[in-house]
């Protein structure tokens, strides 16, 4: 069994989008079509992430009286927000490009992946 | 149109002290996914069936002189139909970005994750993990339902990231179905024998596949006399399911590293087997060894009781089409075949008294404050909480 990496050495953002086995299947006549797609939907759920936060930054700061809009207009991030700002930002990326990170761990494994229905079928006999 | 019930937010998913901890992105983007399987459930899905009653079928009538057959006849003939292209491309996005929200909330806690089920789990004799066990290949082939690294890949040395990600995820993808702690299955069993056999007192049980260990939980709590024993293959599922099951109280409840086709237990050792979507993720040679063992290791008069989705036979081609999409789409390469089977010919022919095999219909018991009436007009073909039981007595 070969040694399992350190948990310090792991790197969650790549790790979560890792690929699954098994042959993606492509839904339309063009992947290209179902590449932007997929990207897309991530985009929108990304979205619909930060409109919630923004709803409940607003209701808070409304019922706390704390801030106007003027302010939030005029805010500026010191060196340790900009850090933790721009950590999240790269975490955005790597998730709305997951699928171009899937498809190009396939090309790097090089692992030729038989059709779901032939696993089907050996499963039959399995 | 029927007016669908809410899926309940993600923040109201059962804690533990395993369980991941969470910020309000990681809710925010299980709940965007709860809604977004709900729509291509309940408003997108409907209109697949458009297109195939509206165009596809009359153009495979055109073009063979009789309506398809068979599902696979169906599936061939939708293959190019773009609203089936746009739902399925949808479905299988939704699936994997899931995972990605999943192992995002995970992976970056690993660390004291890890420490915490170590700690719930060192030294306790509810534990018993075997390296010696192999993963069989039908549950390595592919990574079941898209789950990178399916049950059994360790990432480092104790991990539990599988049973975690897993454990936070099916909440949002079943829209809240199975309950809190995702265990309306295990509690629809009890609760099933509770009403129909009260007499029935299990002092020993065995839950085969029991992954994160969410359905027998019910079941260890229903009878807390009795010994209970859940068994499987993957060390990361296990690690996880022993320390969630004690964080919850439950200690009569033991975690085995197994494979079920091959107990070391003594003939007639259990009153109670149960399985909870189990044997779809199972294979045709490993199906009918498995059931053998349960009739070797059940007592005279004991139940084997096992929550799957409904066969097929009898069904409308175009239901079994789209009941088949999770074969070939997400990854569950034996559901197609398992969905065919006679089951209570293979209960017979694994020894069981075919005078004594039953099959009903189960829901889901979940709390009704918190969580929408499982509804047919919600039927998500696959995901919701209407389950057939099949068994037999001994």
């Amino acid at each position: 069994m070969s040694e399992l990496p350190d948990i310090d050495d792991i790197d969650p953002i790549a790790l979560a989008g890792t690929r699954a086995k098994g042959k993606r299947p492509y839904f339309f006549k063009d992947p290209d079509v179902e590449r932007v797609l997929s990207i897309a939907m991530v985009i929108a759920m990304e979205h619909a992430v930060t409109r919630q936060r923004l709803d409940a930054l607003e209701r808070l700061i409304e019922s706390k009286g704390v801030a106007t809009r003027a302010e939030l207009d005029a805010f500026q991030p010191d060196a340790a927000a900009e850090a933790e700002r721009t950590t999240w930002m790269q975490e955005y990326v790597a998730r709305v490009l997951r699928i171009v990170q899937q498809e190009t761990e396939a090309l790097e494994s090089g692992a030729k992946e038989p059709p779901m229905a032939d696993l089907i079928a050996q499963m039959r006999d399995e | 149109m029927s007016q669908q019930a809410l899926p309940p937010s993600w923040q109201h998913v059962g804690r533990h002290d395993v369980f991941p901890s969470s910020g309000h992105d990681d809710t925010a983007r299980f709940d965007f996914l709860a809604n977004l399987n709900g729509y291509l459930a309940t408003r997108l899905s409907p209109k697949v069936r458009v297109a195939y009653d509206k165009r596809v079928k009359p153009a495979f009538e055109a073009a063979q002189g009789r309506a398809p057959e068979t599902r696979h006849e169906v599936r061939k003939a939708m293959v190019g139909d773009p609203i089936y292209q746009t739902w399925s491309a949808l479905r299988r996005s939704s699936m994997e970005m899931r995972q990605q929200a999943g192992r995002g909330l995970v992976l970056r806690q690993l660390a004291p994750l890890v420490e915490k089920a170590r700690e719930l789990n060192e030294g306790s004799p509810n534990l018993q993990l075997d390296p010696s066990v192999k993963v069989p290949r039908h549950v390595s082939a592919v990574d079941i339902h898209c789950m990178p690294g399916g049950y059994h890949t360790e990432l480092v040395k104790d991990d539990i990231s599988a049973g975690a990600n897993y454990d936070a995820g099916i909440f949002a993808t079943t829209g809240g179905m199975l309950g809190r702690f995702n265990d309306g299955g295990g509690q629809a069993l009890a609760q099933w024998l509770k009403q129909e056999h009260p007499d029935f007192k299990p002092r020993r049980i065995l839950d085969l596949g029991c992954t994160v260990g969410h359905n027998v939980v019910p079941l260890a709590q229903a009878f807390p006399d009795a010994e209970v024993i859940a068994v499987d293959v993957s060390a990361p599922m296990l690690r996880y399911g022993h320390a969630r099951a004690r964080s919850m109280g439950v200690d009569n409840l033991l975690f085995r590293q197994a494979d079920a086709e091959s107990l070391d237990y003594p003939d007639g050792h259990f009153d109670l087997i149960s399985t909870a979507m189990f044997w779809h993720e199972s294979s045709a040679r490993s199906m009918p060894r498995t059931l053998q063992e349960v009739h070797r290791l059940l007592a005279d008069g004991g139940l084997s009781a096992n929550l799957e989705q409904p066969q097929y036979h009898g069904m409308d081609p175009y239901e079994a089409f789209v009941r088949d999409w999770d074969a070939y789409n997400n990854n569950e390469p034996f559901w197609s075949v398992m969905h065919e089977y006679d089951l209570r010919a293979m209960m017979a022919a694994a020894g069981f008294d075919d005078s004594r095999y039953f099959e009903t219909t189960v829901a889901g018991v979940v709390d009704r404050s918190i969580f929408p009436e499982a509804s047919n007009d919600g039927e998500d073909y696959g995901r919701a909480a209407l389950w057939t039981m099949f068994g037999a007595w001994k």
